[in-house]
Order: structure tokens, then C-alpha cells, then sequence
């Protein structure tokens, strides 16, 4: 039987990276992947919705090219096109990761994984043979799919998942979307581009929940605005499909009940951890909640078997899952680790507007019982968003009164989701107000209202 | 003209440091931004760069030459087509090596001040910490020099800073001191007994006491005792056995009178007692008169008295021998001070079974140090050890009671 250090299942972004980072180290590794290199988010996920969501972003800027003193005329798009534009961006990353992970000299088997024992792993290659293989650390990475709602279950047809909204083969006139997080949000700007008529619909009463109440508000505002219908505290209560159309039955605020209409239904309700099928339970690694219990160096409850990224638990993110992957392999390794704070996590929405946020909401170190200080700054007040052409958007910084750490930063309008990487670094090194008041902000940038925000959470906006 | 290299100031406060080690020889050629020569100061070890270009014409401070002042020649530097003859030694006169005097740099040799590069991270200059940490521990007024860090490098970090004043670390509250004004009695004791410890010339003699004669003795007579509510303790029978010993040896029963040696009649035994805030000595009068019972119930009441600050001064002045007892705190052996114009004292530890050998046998037994402070102006040493055996015999052979009383 062929002796590994290090088995990979799966080769999603956290998977991959610990991989390279486990051969860095000096250990011999091997990956299992069964359908893609690069996992969901490659292939299913960040990187092919990005595609879409920029052919979308260049659609709308055109629609507004006469306001920047531009005339086009006989402005069309082709869905098939852009939907062929995602697939290949996806592809080439895809063969990008394989020449990554063989230049690094880890073994790829493309196939499934089922633990045997202790240590233990048959591999089902898709060419249809069994190995089994030892390796003294095995990481799960198998990552998530779509939550599925009994009920509610996809079709392919329908009903969709993100998988199926990724590649449509025709744009539908009228479409639902359950459950208004960042993939939702994010599906409802791109169909809403082209024309689509769309209906988001939240259980909870703000869209985009986990985000500060501010900037659920103002992302609700800025999507009603392109005639985007948003029903919060409202529930899907049955979906009824006819050949071609599907009836949905909405319970707003628990009283009135309403039906509509739709073409397509997105389902994104959340995901749920690839468990099944590893052969967990003859493991003492425990599955809570649809996800692999983990402590904070990704350990399961059984020696030498870890969970990295999805299938250990939100937030449900590839940073995140890459993260992970690098801080268990290191421990393995006998590096000196230190969890993951989980406030130091930037998340992003790569709808229009844009929305990326890092720590604590002003709402969560309220009820954290801190003592904060808050400051935002609206892009109308900034030069370069107005030049660019947008005037919608706020950052908004808090920290805390005592100590003047930053807490959180939640940031929507024009490239947050490059912006917060900002605060993301403030946070890492712990700078205080101070550090982000003295540090020298380009002019004319949208990266200036960051400091703006700062200074405002301590009373001393220049510009606003 | 030839550029003086001077010794450079790692710090603010720097005022002199090591020349560890010269990187360069004479005659060697030197670029603007060589290594020139390493200095230690007592926090850090630096390196110093060349500033200006030529070759080392002269090293005047010797690799490992210590306490080399700030701003004093280390070297000349010589330009293109300069040789050693454009060194004008007599210049640098003042700046003889290793020299403790601050030399005053003229204002050529300003001009050559070398910079300094910071090898060591762990200068103590700048704490490597987060703003976040120096902000907190600034806060929680935390010293960072005491937190190891555990960020990246050993980056000091918020996380280090708050396990510190949240974990076994605690740092202590309150201000550093308090300054607590004297009582009366406490400066009557630091007077009397500095005295006593400067002017009395002490000697002390030791002696081991077993005990358990009297452990046993103690026992049965408080079984006896029970039903009046008596209880003697071990350091009733150290009274009655000093009583009896001042009795059998009037020389030791004295006090230096500068002029003369006053003899007492009797043996008015001091008993030290801790009170909230000092101590006293109230005194058993006549002991050498007093039977074992009538002794310890003396005691109890001038002990109940001292605790009340009921003691009259009479109760307190005088007597001739003290005893002081720290048995009860575990203290196997101590040397006390002896309380003027007394000129003895006995200082007696705790009882512990010891081994102890026993006619070539090893045996436990119960054993009692006892320590006597003699003034020897009154009491030499052959008197004292009379005085200190009599005292160890009776407490040895407590059934004497029995025959004497």
C-alpha cells in the first residue's frame, strides 16, 4: 500500500492550497478530486459568477454611456456569449490549478475517497479502478453544495440552484429568488441587467442579513431602484410547477398570503457540507448541523483526520477554506499556528452595488456590550465617485471607544470589494484610529472615504 | 582632508558603548554603505555604516575596547590621493581610547557622524508591538518589556496583552507603596532595639532540648487539669525551667550598668508577646517563687491583658530575662535581640520529632532548639552556658517538679 504524509479530499480552494502548501512543507501529498480542480468556487461559484456578473457590469455602464458623453447606438447581448465567456474563464483557471499542484509534485488522483480504518483511504478513480492508500494526515475538503428545502428541490428545470442559474440557456422573463444572502443578491443584479423581472424573497426582515443593518438598507434601496421586487419577512410557503411556468405561494409577516407567477425559481437558501459518502462513521469525527465539528486548528475528533472549509462550517467562504487549509497544514507540519479570528474574515457581494464587509456590525458589538464610536462617509461626498459616475455608496468604520480598535468596517457602492482589503490588513496588524488618521490616502481615490469614515467615527470629517 | 569616523549614538540616551569588532583594516577600501564596525551597548548590537568613500586610514579604537564615549574618533576615514601623512594625530589628542570623558565633537567631525542601522529587531528602543497592544497596555498601565509576544516574529499583540491581565499574570492593583505614619510603640521598639543591636555585644548559644519528657508530663498534668479549666503549654514548662535556671545561677540574673553589674534576687521573666501592630513583654514577677500552675495562669492573664492594651507599665518595665517563643509558627531556630537593660534572652523554636542518635541508635524523638542572646559585657561565655545547660537539664527532667516544685 503506497504511504502519503498527506491525503487532500477534494480540490476546492481549500483543498488545493493546503495540498501545495503540504508539499511545500516538505510532506508527501496526494489530492482526490472528483469532478474539477478548483472546486466549486472555480468552476461553479466566485469565479464564473464574477464573469457574469462583469458582462453585466459593462451592459449597464454602456445603457449609461450617454451620461459620460458617449453615444452607442444598437446596444444588444448575447446570453450565450457571456455565458460562454464564464465557462471559459472557469476553464482556464481550472488547467491553472493542475499546473500549479504538478509543479508542487502532488499526486492528483481524479476520482472519490472512502476512509477505511484508521489512516486508511480507498480511491475509486473515474477510470474505474481501487487503491487504497495510508497517509498519516488525511484533510477533508469536500466542500458544499446548495440547501436543499423539502419541497423545494431543484430540478434543473424550474427550479435552480446556482449551478443551473450559472448556465442558462435562455434568459427567463420572470424569476424568483428564496433567500436574499450574497448569492442571491448576486443573481438578482445579473438577471436584473439584462431585463429579467425579478422577485427576491427574505425570511428575515432586511435582505442581506448578516451585513450591518446600514448597509442592508441602502442595498435594499439601490436594488428596488433597478425594479427589483423584495419581499422580507416573507416565506415561500409551496412552489407549484406547470410545463413550462411555477406558481409560488408567498406568507408575508405570518398574515397575508399572495401567489405569483415566475419562469424560473433560484433556490439559495444556504449550503450545505459534502459529508456524505467519506466513510465518516467509522471515524470518531463527529457531523453536527450538516457540517464536520472541527476545533480551531480544523481538528476532527479523530487523530490525524481534519475538515477545512465548507464541510467544517461557515462562513462559507473560499478565502476562508484557503485559509484553513494553510493554518492545518502548517500545524502539521510542527509550525507554530494561531486560529483563525473569525472577525478578521472579510465577506464580499459582487452585485451592483458592490458590498464587502469585515468584524463586528454596528448592531453585534452593541450587543457585545461594547462601547463604540461610529463613523461613515457617503460616496457622494468623494471626488472619484462622482467623477466615476457614482454617487451611491457609504462606508461605515466602528470602533471601539475604549481602545480604538477596529472593529468592523461594512462598506457598499462603486469596487468595495477591492477596497476592504484595506481594513482587512488594519485589523491583521491591529492599527488603531490612529494609524488609519496618520496613514497618507491617495487623491483623487475612493479608497480616501475610508479614512473619511475614520475620521468621522471620531468627529472630524474633513470633507463631509 | 581626512574625515573622522566617530562613535556613533545608538540611542538618545546613549553616552558610551563597546566597539566590538571592526569589519575593515587599515588601508582597506571603503563604498558609502559598508559594513565599517559592530557596537554592543548594554541593550543591542548595531552596525555602523560608512557614510563617505575613501579608504581606512587609521583604526585609534582596538577591536573590544569598552566604554568608547559618544562622539569620540573611532577612525579616519582618507579621501582619494590622501595618505596617512594628512592625519593630523595631534588633533585628536583629546580622544585617547577608551576614554570615560565625554569628548565634545567639533564641528568637522559632525559632519562625518555615521548612521547607524538597526540590526537587532529586539531593540529595546520601539516595542514590537500592534498599536492595538501598546494602546491596551498603555491603558491597563502593563510594561510591554514583561509580554512575550506571539504574533508574527513574536509581534506583541492584543490577544498577548489581554491573556496577560485575564490569565495567571495578574497584575497587582493599587499603588506601588503606601507610607503608613509610626505609632508610638513601634518607634519605641525600632529606637530600643536598635540600640540594643548596636551598643549590646551579642553572643549566642544553642542548645537542642528534648522534650519529650515534658510533652508527656504536659499531657497527663492537663488530663488532671481538665475539670479546673487549666491547660498548661509548652512554654509554661520554658518559664518554670528559666525560672529555676536564673535561681541556680545568680550570675547570669544581671544587668550591665555601664559603671557596674546590677545582680536581681529574683527572676522576673519577660514573656514576648505579638500584639496588632508590635509586641510587649509583659513580666512574670518572682517566677523562681511561682509554682508550674500559678505561672502559666499568670501568663494567660498579662497575655489577655497585652492583647487588650490593658497592661499597666509596671506590668511591662523592668525584669531581668526574656523569652521569646516562635515555636508556634513552625520557626525551628532564631536569635533574638536582647531588651536592655536585660541581658539575656532565649529564643525558643518549634517542638518536630527529629532522628536523633540515641546510644549509638537511631531514635525520634521530640526535640525543642533553644537559642540564648547573651550581653557579654555582664555574662561571659562559661556563665551563659551554665545558665543555658540549667535550663535545657529541667526542661529535660520536668519530674524535678516532683522533688523541688
Amino acid at each position: 500500500m503506497e504511504k502519503f504524509d498527506l491525503i487532500v479530499i477534494g480540490a476546492g480552494p481549500g483543498g488545493y492550497v493546503a495540498a501545495i502548501r503540504g508539499a511545500q512543507l516538505g510532506l508527501k501529498t496526494a489530492i482526490i478530486e472528483k469532478e474539477h480542480l478548483g472546486g466549486v468556487c472555480l468552476n461553479w461559484g466566485c469565479i464564473p459568477t464574477k464573469a457574469l456578473l462583469k458582462s453585466a457590469e459593462l451592459y449597464q455602464t454602456i445603457q449609461h454611456a450617454e451620461e459620460f458623453g458617449i453615444s452607442v447606438k444598437g446596444l444588444k447581448f448575447d446570453f450565450n456569449k457571456i455565458v460562454e465567456r464564464s465557462r471559459a474563464v472557469s476553464k482556464q483557471l481550472s488547467g491553472g490549478i493542475s499546473h500549479l499542484l504538478k509543479k508542487n509534485k502532488v499526486t492528483v488522483f481524479m476520482g472519490t475517497a472512502q476512509l477505511k480504518g484508521s489512516g486508511i483511504l480507498e480511491v475509486s478513480t473515474n477510470d474505474g479502478k481501487k487503491q487504497s492508500f495510508q497517509a498519516a494526515h488525511i484533510i477533508l475538503a469536500t466542500g458544499a453544495r446548495s440547501r436543499v428545502l423539502e419541497g423545494f428541490e431543484p430540478d434543473g428545470h424550474l427550479v435552480w440552484t446556482a449551478k443551473e442559474a450559472m448556465v442558462p440557456t435562455s434568459l427567463p422573463e420572470s424569476l424568483l429568488i428564496i433567500g436574499s444572502g450574497a448569492i442571491g443578491v448576486e443573481f438578482a443584479s445579473f438577471y436584473a441587467t439584462f431585463g429579467t423581472k425579478i422577485t427576491l424573497v427574505e425570511m428575515q426582515d432586511r435582505i442581506l442579513p448578516v451585513e450591518d443593518h446600514d448597509i442592508s438598507a441602502l442595498a435594499r434601496k439601490a436594488l428596488e431602484k433597478r425594479k427589483i421586487e423584495i419581499h422580507t419577512s416573507t416565506i415561500v410557503q409551496s412552489l407549484k410547477k406547470h410545463p413550462n411556468t411555477i406558481m409560488a405561494t408567498f406568507l408575508h409577516g405570518n398574515k397575508t398570503q399572495t401567489l405569483e407567477t415566475f419562469d424560473r425559481v433560484i433556490m439559495a437558501v444556504g449550503i450545505q457540507g459534502n459529508v456524505e459518502n467519506l466513510g465518516l462513521e467509522k471515524t470518531k469525527a463527529k457531523i453536527e448541523k450538516g457540517q464536520i465539528k472541527v476545533n480551531e486548528f480544523c481538528e476532527t475528533d479523530e487523530k490525524g483526520l481534519y475538515a477545512i472549509g465548507d464541510v467544517a462550517g461557515a462562513p462559507w467562504l473560499a478565502h476562508k477554506a484557503s485559509h484553513e487549509g494553510i493554518l492545518c497544514v502548517e500545524k502539521i507540519a510542527g509550525h507554530k499556528v494561531h486560529p483563525l479570528p473569525r472577525t478578521n474574515i472579510p465577506g464580499c457581494t459582487y452585485s451592483t452595488p458592490q458590498i464587502a464587509s469585515i468584524g463586528l456590525t454596528e448592531q453585534a458589538a452593541k450587543e457585545k456590550g461594547l462601547a463604540i464610536r461610529v463613523g461613515k462617509f457617503p460616496y457622494q461626498a468623494n471626488g472619484k465617485a462622482l467623477a466615476m459616475g457614482e454617487p451611491e455608496g457609504l462606508i461605515k468604520t466602528i470602533f471601539d471607544a475604549k481602545t480604538g480598535e477596529l472593529l468592523g468596517a461594512h462598506m457598499i457602492g462603486a469596487e468595495v470589494t477591492e477596497l476592504i482589503q484595506g481594513f482587512s490588513i488594519a485589523k491583521t496588524l491591529e492599527t488603531t484610529e490612529a494609524e488609519l488618521m496618520q496613514a497618507v490616502f491617495p487623491h483623487p481615490t475612493l479608497s480616501e472615504m475610508m479614512q473619511e469614515s475614520v475620521l468621522s467615527a471620531y468627529g472630524k470629517p474633513i470633507h463631509f | 582632508m581626512p574625515i573622522n569616523i566617530l562613535m556613533p549614538a545608538l540611542s538618545p540616551t546613549m553616552t558610551e558603548g563597546t566597539l566590538a569588532r571592526w569589519h575593515k583594516k587599515e588601508g582597506d577600501q571603503i563604498k558609502a554603505g559598508d559594513l565599517l564596525a559592530e557596537i554592543e551597548t548594554d541593550k543591542a548590537t548595531m552596525e555602523v555604516e560608512a557614510v563617505d568613500e575613501g579608504s581606512l586610514g587609521k583604526i585609534l579604537i582596538a577591536d573590544g575596547t569598552m566604554n568608547v564615549s559618544v562622539n569620540s574618533v573611532i577612525a579616519i576615514l582618507l579621501e582619494e590621493g590622501e595618505t596617512e601623512k594628512d592625519i593630523d594625530l595631534s588633533a585628536l589628542k583629546a580622544v585617547a581610547p577608551a576614554t570615560k570623558t565625554s569628548v565634545e565633537p567639533t564641528k568637522e567631525t559632525i559632519v562625518a557622524q555615521p548612521p547607524v542601522s538597526v540590526s537587532a529587531l529586539a531593540s529595546s528602543e520601539r516595542p514590537f508591538a500592534s498599536p492595538l497592544a501598546k494602546r491596551i497596555a498603555l491603558d491597563k498601565n502593563i510594561s510591554l518589556a514583561s509580554i512575550q509576544g506571539s504574533g508574527p516574529h513574536g509581534r506583541i499583540i492584543k490577544r498577548d496583552v489581554e491573556s496577560l491581565t485575564a490569565g495567571t499574570m495578574r497584575q497587582p492593583t493599587g499603588p506601588e507603596f503606601t507610607d503608613k505614619p509610626l505609632s508610638t510603640m513601634r518607634t519605641i521598639i525600632a529606637q530600643r532595639l536598635s540600640e540594643s543591636k548596636q551598643t549590646v555585644p551579642h553572643f549566642y548559644l544553642t542548645v537542642d532540648c528534648s522534650v519529650d519528657t515534658v510533652l508527656s508530663a504536659r499531657k497527663s498534668l492537663n488530663e488532671t487539669l481538665a475539670d479546673q479549666g487549666k491547660k498548661l503549654t509548652v512554654n509554661d514548662f520554658v518559664l518554670w525551667a528559666c525560672s529555676r535556671a536564673l535561681q541556680d545561677n545568680p550570675n547570669a540574673n544581671v544587668s550591665w550598668m555601664g559603671d557596674r553589674i546590677r545582680h536581681y534576687r529574683d527572676a522576673d521573666i519577660a514573656i514576648a508577646v505579638a500584639i496588632e501592630g508590635g509586641l510587649v513583654t509583659p513580666i512574670v514577677r518572682q517566677s523562681q517563687i511561682k509554682d508550674l500552675i500559678s505561672l502559666s495562669e499568670e501568663v494567660k492573664t498579662l497575655v489577655k491583658k497585652a492583647h487588650a492594651s490593658q497592661l499597666r507599665p509596671e506590668e511591662f518595665q523592668g525584669g531581668s530575662f526574656s523569652i521569646s517563643n516562635l515555636g508556634m509558627y513552625g520557626i525551628q531556630s532564631f536569635q533574638a535581640i536582647i531588651n536592655p537593660p536585660q541581658a539575656c534572652i532565649l529564643a525558643v523554636g518549634a517542638v518536630e520529632e527529629r532522628p536523633v542518635v540515641d546510644n549509638g541508635r537511631l531514635v525520634a524523638k521530640s526535640m525543642m532548639n533553644c537559642t540564648l542572646s547573651v550581653d557579654h559585657r555582664a555574662i561571659d561565655g562559661a556563665v551563659a552556658a551554665a545558665l543555658l545547660s540549667s535550663i535545657k537539664k529541667y526542661l529535660e527532667n520536668p519530674w524535678i517538679l516532683l522533688a523541688k516544685g
